[in-house]
């Protein structure tokens, strides 16, 4: 169970790496948030790794399990999630006025439409 | 029974009333909805102040729960005043908008601007009252995002991207906060910045706190736009509508400082900021190389937003150097500065907001004759922009005062020197426009009056003349601002 946990912690890192490499290299708006998600959802994972309590169940009241994971991460990341798709649903919303603004969605190309 | 309620009200007034302009639409009603916000707020947020220098810290458990399973929200003297600040900025911003977004905003969409604008007033309201680190997060959040909507109001299209880009690194900022926090919930069992302030000095040698105290810092450096994080800053104020750029300038970057002071000085380990780890010495080179640099950048800027967007960079820069210093003093001229920095900046880009509505531009050239044509406008430009030289009888001659004593208590007579070149090149751009608007003469050109209407140039002069008050009587802002200084580091000056 053990290396289990730690293979959770490196798809974490994995996850956060190529997040934050898409948002810095990718040209195209879309594929910058989907990176930005990616980075995200790695944090995700972190929090809920932080919970797992090694045997312990659901957290959930019955009488046949002593042994609870932590539910608080658990919590804490459906607000996070919430904040998230909140964060994609903007970025997206700004990226359809920019196409329509500018007509396209690269990066390069909306900087030389601005110059013009 | 009320007064009982004072700090949650604080975030529940416009977190209800932020619906209520979604829901009855008129660009109107909206305004009068986030006025009486705004009112509410400044009077509950001098009550707050009031309360806490007569009785002390307030606590409130959050819906009756109780510190380590509730929420709770902990004011003293640091979080009051940083209440006061915002609270009051909001009620001038808000009373300046009415006419400011009319010209620059499309009728449909005012309504829908002023929902954003109150829930970013909620935001970072209750990033200030929190004392729980993970609602501060969600908190932050609440604010970044409606900051991207306001931005993404402006008239130019170029407002969109720079939104985007706010979005991107607010996100980032943001998410870094979070993985910080994590970490230390993972050591520490808890998220309760007291709890935490008990735990965390035990730990103080492991990696994990020195892990996650980089990840907040950094977050929080990107979110206050401290020097090299500034990036998304400067399209941000620029492309942004006036009234929101006034508002911004004098709010956003604030609350952000004042959660990196709380978790550097109160929070983490007496010793972590400085010694431990010497992150201090960093902050302090960061804002010293701002204060000067982006000062110098804001020289060749052809647009007035633009160049007092850099210029904003700068301040903050200053306000770093006074958290480097990583001493009381120092720390108390962080605190004095904000409040002037919120007072001038906002009082100039409500000028600016002025310019806009009577010459339908912003660049440095429609200044021409400025000086004739509208002198109260330009005269609001010009002592805000005294005021960030640190010309004595205003607010930031205070600043710089409080500022260089910090430095030379620590005997630190270059930084004291650093500081007045800062503000030689701070007085090269002001002197940039000072001369256009008021020496440059075109006898082809007919000088006719056209001030500002005074819907706006009132709240303008509202700030313009605290910021002289404050400039001449620091009485009432030097002890406040020592206060927080000593609840935040815990030590007397």
């Amino acid at each position: 169970m053990e290396g289990l946990g730690i293979v959770n912690y490196w798809i974490v890192v994995a996850l956060m790496m190529t997040g934050l490499y898409v948002v810095m290299t990718a040209n195209n708006f879309v594929k910058k948030i989907i990176g930005l998600n990616i980075f995200q959802s790695s944090v995700f994972i972190l929090y809920i790794s932080i919970a797992k309590v090694s045997g312990g169940t659901a957290p959930i009241l019955t009488s046949e399990a002593e042994i609870y994971s932590n539910p608080l991460p658990h919590v804490l990341i459906l607000t996070a999630i919430v904040v998230g798709v909140a964060t994609t649903a903007l970025g997206l919303a700004l990226i359809v006025r920019i196409r329509s603004a500018f007509g396209t969605v690269d990066d390069h190309e909306v900087q030389d439409v601005a110059r013009d | 029974m009320l007064s009982f309620h004072l700090s949650a009200l604080q975030v529940v007034i416009p977190l209800l009333a932020a619906p209520l302009c979604a829901i009855f639409r008129g660009p109107r009603i909206s305004w009068l909805i986030a006025l009486a916000v705004g009112l509410a707020c400044a009077v509950n947020s001098l009550a707050i102040l009031n309360q806490v220098n007569t009785s002390g810290e307030i606590i409130y458990a959050l819906g009756g729960w109780a510190a380590p399973w509730g929420i709770e929200y902990r004011i003293d003297s640091a979080n009051a005043f940083i209440l006061l600040i915002i609270s009051f900025i909001y009620l001038v911003g808000i009373f300046y908008a009415r006419d400011s977004i009319k010209a620059e905003v499309p009728e449909h969409s005012r309504c829908w601007l002023y929902t954003a604008w109150i829930l970013c007033f909620s935001g970072l309201s209750g990033i200030t009252v929190s004392g729980d680190v993970f609602n501060v997060f969600v908190f932050l959040e609440v604010s970044s995002l409606s900051t991207y909507i306001l931005i993404s109001f402006g008239k130019d299209r170029r407002c969109l991207t720079a939104a985007l880009r706010y979005l991107i690194m607010g996100t980032i900022a943001a998410t870094f906060y979070l993985i910080g926090i994590g970490f230390l919930y993972a050591l520490t069992g808890t998220l309760n910045m007291a709890d935490l302030a008990e735990r965390l000095p035990g730990l103080a040698s492991q990696n994990t706190v020195a892990v996650a105290f980089g990840f907040v810092v950094l977050g929080l450096a990107i979110k206050m736009a401290l020097f090299p994080l500034h990036a998304w800053l400067p399209n941000a104020y620029a492309y942004a509508p006036n009234a929101v750029t006034a508002f911004l300038a004098g709010t956003a970057t604030k609350a952000a400082v004042y959660v990196f002071m709380r978790l550097a000085f109160a929070i983490f380990p007496d010793d972590f900021f400085s010694d431990l780890t010497s992150t201090h010495v960093i902050v302090l080179a960061a804002g010293i190389i701002s204060a000067i640099l982006t000062s110098a950048i804001a020289i060749f800027q052809d647009d007035l937003k633009r160049l007092f967007a850099w210029s904003s960079i700068g301040q903050i820069g200053y306000i770093a150097v006074g958290l480097g210093l990583a001493s009381s003093a120092g720390v108390a001229a962080s605190f004095l500065h904000l409040f002037n920095h919120a007072l001038m900046k906002t009082a100039i880009f409500m000028a600016i907001g002025g310019l806009f509505i009577t010459t339908g531009s912003t660049t440095i050239a429609a200044l021409e004759n400025a000086g004739r044509r509208m002198p109260w406008t330009m005269a609001a430009i010009l002592i805000g922009g005294f005021s960030l030289i640190g010309v004595p009888f205003t607010t930031g001659f205070i600043s710089k005062w409080y500022l260089v004593s910090a430095a030379l208590e620590q005997n630190h007579w270059w930084l004291a020197g650093l500081i007045l070149i800062g503000s030689l090149v701070t007085a090269a751009y002001v002197w940039k426009i000072v001369e256009i608007a008021y020496f440059r003469k075109n006898p082809d050109t007919q000088i006719v009056r056209q001030e500002a209407p005074l819907s706006l140039l009132i709240p303008t002069w509202v700030l313009v003349t605290a910021n002289i008050y404050f400039g001449i009587d620091a009485q009432f802002t030097g002890s406040t601002a020592t206060l927080a200084a000593t609840a935040i580091t815990g030590i007397t000056p």
